[in-house]
């Protein structure tokens, strides 16, 4: 039983708009009323621990292009809700930070910039979390390549005494996929294209 | 000084009075039973490696359980798990600070060739910012897989000229050929 279905919360919060889900109640909240829908959540419904944020890139051509994610779960009532909010700034992302209502989303949200660029306005310390600082990409946007793209080495004096550079890796026909079903032999994570060989590499 | 009353542990009766050998072999001897491994644990192979020094494999039986979590106090560094870009500055400079002469162990599929991180942000390989003496297969390899990579690691030691550092220092040719080959 949901103690906080969605046409209770309609009545409340005009805003909101439902959305699909398969498991959990989901809204779509408009970025300006996050904040305010939050601390509603927290303070009034009993949603106190927020499990994660992330965000989706839809693509280029789609407007809005990223969407972010939160699932916030009551330890009272024992549910979950999943809030999902547009960023109207497709080329510059960038949402309310929940940092101040949540300390758990401080370095989920760090994550989330690093990866998808999308910066958290009023985040105390919105710096990168994964890859290095002066990391000029988001890797997880979906125009970048899993391969990566050439930059600088992290540090230029290693950079210079180990001549190494951060390259595109190999991806000798991968990325390695399992198959669904099949013998243990078949399901083996494996490239679709296997044409590749090491000479080829070489050359 | 030696009197009537000494007693010697030494029989130059039986043992005669000199050894002859080479500078190499003694200092190799030396060398080889006394490797003192610096554990660049940084994924999940670490594991097997720290089963390695406990009781059930015991890597104390070949004379290298002498772990040394400073550099400057080891001269082999078993690299065993993924090296992230990130990281990879700090293993090399961690390799950087340890006393020649030394040696590096790449331990499991990561740290010999990426693994299958095959991604923006796993380096390929640490042979392309450390020199590697001995890789290992195995995605982890097993703790008598290190074992014998250290044994090889032994022979090796065992025919290497031992004042090569003094004349070419490793560091300066730690860059293997395709480093900074275009990919
Ligand atoms: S080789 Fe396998 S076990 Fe070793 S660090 Fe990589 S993923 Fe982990």
């Amino acid at each position: 039983m949901s103690h906080a279905d969605f046409a209770s919360l309609q009545e409340r919060f005009a805003y909101l708009t439902e959305r699909d889900s398969a498991d959990h109640l989901a809204v779509n909240c408009p970025a300006e009323h996050l904040l305010e829908f939050c601390t509603a959540l927290r303070d009034s419904l009993g949603y106190d621990l927020l499990v994660d944020v992330t965000a989706i890139d839809w693509d280029a051509e789609t407007s809005p292009r990223f969407t972010g994610i939160y699932h916030i779960l009551s330890t009272t009532h024992h549910n979950y809700i999943r809030i999902a909010s547009d960023c109207t700034d497709d080329a510059e992302p960038s949402l309310p930070s929940l940092a101040g209502l949540f300390p758990a989303a401080n370095w989920h949200e760090r994550e989330t910039y690093d990866m998808m660029g999308i910066r958290y306005e009023g985040h105390p310390d919105l710096k990168r979390i994964l890859m290095w600082e002066d990391y000029p990409y988001h890797p997880l946007r979906k125009e970048f390549p899993l391969a990566g793209i050439e930059v600088p080495f992290p540090a230029a004096d290693v950079a210079e005494t180990a001549n190494a550079k951060v390259l595109p890796a190999p991806m000798m026909g991968g990325p390695f996929v399992s198959s669904a079903d099949g013998t243990m032999r078949e399901i083996e994570p494996q490239a679709k294209d296997e044409s590749w060989t090491e000479k080829e590499e070489q050359s | 000084m030696k009197s009537e009353s000494t007693t010697l542990g030494y029989n130059s009766k039986v043992e005669g009075e000199v050894v002859v050998t080479q500078a190499d072999a003694v200092i190799n001897w030396i060398r080889k039973h006394s490797v003192w491994p610096m554990p660049m644990g940084l994924a999940c192979c670490a594991i097997e490696l720290m089963a390695v020094g406990a009781s059930r494999f015991d890597i104390s039986r070949f004379g290298m359980e002498v772990m040394r979590f400073s550099p400057r106090q080891a001269d082999c560094m078993i690299v065993s798990g993924t090296v992230t870009y990130k990281m990879a500055e700090v293993v090399r400079r961690i390799y950087e600070q340890m006393a020649e002469p030394k040696w590096v162990v790449a331990m499991g599929a990561c740290a010999s060739t990426g693994g299958m991180y095959r991604s923006y942000a796993t380096l390929q390989g640490v042979d392309r910012i450390v020199p590697v003496d001995v890789y290992m297969s195995g995605c982890p390899p097993r703790p008598e897989a290190l074992l014998d990579a250290m044994i090889k690691l032994q022979d090796k030691i065992g025919r290497e000229r031992s004042v090569k550092n003094l004349t070419a220092p490793k560091a300066a040719a730690a860059a293997p050929a395709f480093a900074g080959k275009e990919a």
